[in-house]
């Protein structure tokens, strides 16, 4: 079902900022620091989206998602990694056994500047190989010229062609140019099948801002709303440190809660943020401040 | 369609450990004087009073009670140094008042704290938006010192004298700033009254005041009670009055000081409106509900206490709105996660608690989120009253607490003559998407300040102040100058 | 041949028309040899009630006149008054001027009115600012009229006084219930002809005429009058009036002055007087 585009909200930087000002300000100590870091780690979506990617870096990788850091105890592995259609199949035999999941970006990543059928058989090429989730792009330039409807159908399509693989739609928000876009692409995607929406391939500046991914969450939130279907959401990109994924789990937690609050429906595309938050909850177990020395890289 | 009325649909599961703010490197004396004279002094009467802490109910120190004995010797210090002062080039003048900015900026946060501590609000506010703001209106007005004639083409501006100036308790160092920032700036000096729940951050801004080496007698901080305050007021060597406060003692103040030849102005009580249009973006209105009338506990004048919602999205706001409550924390004001702290004082609780009662017994629908408070302190829940009108009280009159009154409306006239159908002018705010309509708002509704989508911003270049019974004279920028000159 | 004089009648004038006072009351006017020059309407609480209500219904409509619109009105009764003037001269002849002072006065009264003519569409910029807050709002300060202005004129200088208090609280947009000199009421009527024949609305200006220690608490008091301005040195009256001011919260302007003529008497602080400031914020980030 085409979504009605003609009544949605608007937005305003200005109270958007101010609205994320209040997330950010939450002060997060103690036990509930542990547990969101904790939750944090689980919701990553460990990527490497590299043309020098090889199978040797995707092996590196995967021991790393299943192994975050073994000296300490009682943690999470991370949800997902996420590769290129070519290294899904790598990544499903290297990860076996585990329950971490594999994501592959398709749909002709990142500029999805290509005909539908090519899209199409690079996710069924994901897919094939055994991809979990499948994370395509939209394409940006038939939205800014207004063809929606072009959008939707696209989206559809890769859908059906993902089965039981659940589907993320990177808005590529960066390029999108106002909260009210980043509002309307979100409404199609939904619509069209998605399972999480997403906000950028990494690949564009700005990627994930928080400003963003609020409106993302308030479309999400409507849309449950409405139809009763929840909706996952994955900001991607820009998000390194363990005080911005905080910031963005306290806004997930006070813009749709308990329910969100999993990787069934939030994860972050990012690749330097497992350390961090390793880090942290390291120095919250022993009490002294860590190098990244003592971390793996892969 | 998913229906769910259950406010609690979208609840947050992650509870935040506590954060409180230390308190560690926070000087409070057991027993604070008058300043008077450029030194501390006790009260020729020696009578102390106690402030409390609103969060807990106990004793922070000890206050001096001025008696009109000790205003009068801070009035003739003030009009001792008053001659010096005015004669000071407005360059040496406003290098002083920018040494007070700057030295509030270096102890802001230890000013933060004692603002929350004494008076109840939480620190988040008082560190980001009281504390900074303050030292921003010293900054801004000192610069205006030396640059006078500027400000009043073809005039020739010149100080009044002696300004006595009486403040309340919602906003205690930034009401200091608001006064003394422009009455130095011009050449006056002052006496200047906190009000007697919030005496601490004035106290301590009388120290910094001391250490900016200001000459003595230019500023003069007398503490107390409304008696204190009226000797003020009838001092028959003031020459101006700047009372911000409830209507009910401004009128008393206009009264008292009729045929007399002192100034005055008045920043008083409000009823503001906030007005969502069906075509205004809705959760940002939301927001700006939330902002407008439980910033600071609901202790603002200018809040939004009166909210109209357009009947075609009124249930989607409110909806929302109830939803967005669930997720105010209301607590320890020194905690940093804190949304709503403290009521300021025993007797405003009383004063919010009969107006809750009041809005119950005239039919009002109430609704509250679930809160826990601490067992001790004065708290009071975020509260919206549905289905009242305009001859409800609590539509009527200023509760002064986190209470909203919610009514819809049809048309824009028809919310138009509502919003003004009040004694009152202080504020109003609208959201709406459409240029025009915001356009034709903001000059229609008679009050001295409108937020259009947006609510509760103020700034040190911006003027405040009230259209009708809220009061007279402007605070804030360039109009709030005229004030404290005089012209040969 | 000798021909009788056709006497003229003074009355008030409210609402654009020009009523007798509902008291059915009059005081007298009379030449220093005891002669009678007028019976004047002995205004009564109530023609100053009825004033006030017809004001405040043509307030806003008053002030939402542009700003052009308002100046070509101001320049209008000046010209009228122009073209009027030996009237006016010899009706301050009347009322004890000599013939210099009276032709003197009324230059200077039509001059004052051109000169607030001409402020009617620059006042707004000179005392309006754009306000440069540090979040990313656009903010800006404008003036709007405070509403209904309660005045009471000089009572010397009859006519100049009276033009020199009223033109300043009308350009600006307010409309105004005025209590003419009591000792030289004769003008105020006459001028209230001249803004009739002026397109000056109806209810704009409503001048009467009467007895100041019976009106002015009234005039002080009254919930639906936004400011007063009174122009004389009587103590009590100004103290009078500050106290029951006090009502509403009524903005008082006082002026002590005795000599309109003076160029300190014509400025925009004048107009800016009867004005409030109003201070706009929106969002500027999109």
């Amino acid at each position: 079902m085409f979504p009605n585009l003609d009544k949605l909200p608007v937005y305003d930087n200005t109270g958007v900022n101010e609205r994320v000002q209040r997330f950010c300000t939450r002060s997060i100590k103690k036990s509930s620091k542990t547990a969101g870091l904790k939750l944090a780690l689980s919701m990553i979506d460990l990527t490497t989206l590299e043309g020098k990617d090889t199978k040797g870096k995707v092996q590196q990788l995967c021991y790393k998602a299943m192994h975050p850091h073994d000296s300490l105890k009682n943690i999470p592995t991370v949800a997902a990694i996420c590769v290129y259609p070519s290294y899904v199949g790598v990544a499903k035999k290297a990860l076996q056994g585990s329950n971490i999941q594999v994501a592959s970006v398709a749909t002709a990543f990142p500029s999805g500047q290509s005909a539908l059928d090519v899209k199409l058989s690079d996710t069924k090429f994901a897919v094939d190989q055994g991809a979990d989730e499948i994370d395509m792009v939209i394409s940006r330039g038939e939205f800014l010229a207004g063809n929606y409807q072009f959008v939707f159908d696209e989206i559809a399509a890769v859908k059906e062609v993902c089965g039981k693989a659940h589907l993320k739609v990177i808005l590529e928000t960066g390029e999108l140019d106002t909260l009210e876009n980043v509002r309307k692409a979100s409404e199609i995607a939904m619509y069209a099948g998605a399972d999480f929406i997403k906000t950028s391939t990494g690949k564009i500046q700005p990627a994930a801002t928080m400003p963003v991914t609020y409106v993302m969450l308030d479309a999400i939130k409507d849309f449950y709303l409405k139809t009763g279907k929840m909706i996952g959401m994955k900001p991607a990109g820009g998000i390194s440190t363990s005080k911005i994924a905080l910031q963005y789990l306290v806004m997930l937690n006070e813009v749709l809660g308990e329910k969100w609050m999993n990787n069934n429906y939030f994860r972050f595309g990012a690749s330097s943020l497992a350390n961090d938050v390793l880090m942290q909850l390291v120095k919250a177990e022993t009490g002294v401040y860590q190098s990244i020395n003592y971390f793996s890289k892969d | 369609m998913a229906k769910n009325n259950n406010n609690n649909i979208f609840k947050a599961s992650w509870t935040y450990d506590e954060a409180p703010e230390s308190i560690d490197h926070i000087q409070i004396k057991e027993q604070y004087d008058l300043y008077i004279d450029g030194k501390f002094t006790k009260p020729i009467k020696g009578k102390y009073f106690d402030t409390i802490n609103p969060s807990n109910g106990e004793k922070i120190a000890n206050i001096a009670e001025a008696s009109s004995e000790d205003v009068d010797k801070a009035v003739k210090a003030a009009r001792k140094a008053f001659k010096g002062w005015a004669a000071l080039s407005g360059k040496e003048r406003g290098k002083y008042i920018f040494r007070i900015a700057r030295l509030i900026q270096e102890r802001a946060r230890e000013f933060a704290v004692i603002e929350s501590l004494d008076g109840g609000k939480p620190i988040r506010e008082s560190r980001d938006i009281d504390i900074p703001l303050a030292a921003n209106h010293f900054f801004y007005y000192a610069g205006w010192a030396d640059k006078l004639e500027y400000a009043f083409p073809n005039r020739d501006p010149k100080p009044l004298g002696v300004v006595g100036q009486i403040i309340p308790w919602n906003f205690p160092l930034l009401m200091a700033a608001w006064k003394l920032a422009p009455a130095l700036a011009t050449g006056n000096t002052v006496v200047l009254k906190p009000a007697e729940t919030t005496s601490l951050t004035a106290l301590k801004l009388a120290e910094i005041i001391h250490e900016s080496g200001i000459p003595k007698g230019v500023v003069n901080i007398v503490t107390g009670a409304g008696e204190t305050g009226a000797s003020i007021v009838n001092h028959s060597d003031v020459n101006k009055i700047a009372f911000t406060g409830s209507t009910g003692v401004g009128k008393y103040i206009q009264k008292a000081t009729a045929g007399t030849n002192k100034k005055l102005t008045l920043e008083l009580g409000g009823k503001g409106a906030n007005i969502i249009f069906e075509d205004a973006s809705i959760d940002q209105a939301v927001e700006g509900i939330v902002n407008a009338i439980f910033f600071n506990q609901g202790h603002v004048c200018c809040a939004g206490s009166r909210l109209f919602i357009q009947e075609s999205v009124a249930d989607l706001v409110i909806e929302k709105l109830k939803r967005r409550m669930e997720t105010l924390i209301v607590g320890n004001p020194l905690d940093k996660n804190t949304d709503i702290g403290a009521i300021n004082s025993k007797k405003q609780l009383k004063t919010i608690e009969n107006y809750i009662k009041i809005g119950i017994n005239e039919g009002g629908e109430i609704y509250q989120p679930e809160c826990k408070f601490p067992t001790q302190g004065n708290w009071c829940a975020p509260t919206l009253f549905l289905n009242v009108s305009q001859s409800h009280r609590i539509v009527q009159e200023e509760i002064f607490g986190p209470v909203l009154a919610v009514q819809t409306f049809r048309t824009i006239d028809e919310v138009i003559e509502k919003a003004n159908n009040t004694p009152y002018g202080l504020s109003a705010g609208v959201w709406t998407e459409k240029g025009s309509k915001i356009f034709h708002l903001t000059q229609k509704l008679n009050a001295g300040v409108i937020w259009g989508n947006t609510f509760n911003k103020f700034d040190a270049t911006s003027p405040f102040g009230g259209y009708k019974e809220s009061g007279f004279g402007r605070e804030g920028g360039l109009h709030g100058l005229k004030p404290y000159v005089k012209f040969e | 041949m000798s021909r009788l004089d056709i006497n003229k009648t003074y009355k008030l004038y409210i609402g654009g028309k020009f009523p007798r006072t509902e008291s059915g009351r009059y005081y007298t006017i009379n030449n220093s040899d005891g002669s009678l020059i007028a019976n004047m309407c002995l205004a009564s609480r109530k023609d100053f009630r009825n004033a006030v209500v017809v004001a405040r219904k043509a307030q806003n409509a008053w002030a939402n006149a542009s700003a052009l619109n308002k100046g070509q009105i101001l320049y209008r009764i000046a010209e009228i008054l122009e073209g009027r003037k030996e009237q006016f001269i010899t009706e301050l002849i009347v009322q004890g001027e000599t013939k210099k002072a009276a032709q003197k006065e009324v230059e200077a009264a039509i001059d004052r009115l051109v000169y607030y003519a001409g402020w009617s569409d620059k006042y707004p910029q000179f005392f309006s600012a754009v306000n440069p807050v540090s979040s990313s709002h656009f903010n800006f300060s404008t003036l709007e009229p405070v509403g209904v202005v309660s005045i009471i004129t000089p009572e010397e200088q009859s006519l100049l006084g009276l033009v020199s208090v009223i033109a300043p609280a009308i350009v600006g947009g307010n409309t105004v219930v005025v209590l003419a000199s009591e000792s030289k009421p004769l003008t105020a009527i006459s001028f209230a002809e001249v803004l009739n024949s002026s397109d000056v609305p109806g209810g704009v200006v409503n001048i009467l005429t009467g007895n100041k220690t019976e009106l002015i608490s009234h005039m002080a008091s009254h919930m639906d009058v936004n400011a007063i301005v009174y122009c004389g040195k009587d103590e009590n009256a100004l103290k009078e009036i500050s106290e029951l001011a006090s009502n509403n919260v009524k903005r008082t302007i006082f002026y002590k002055k005795s000599d309109w003529e003076n160029n300190l008497c014509e400025s925009p602080y004048f107009i800016e007087k009867t004005q409030e400031v109003k201070t706009t914020w929106h969002p500027t980030e999109i």
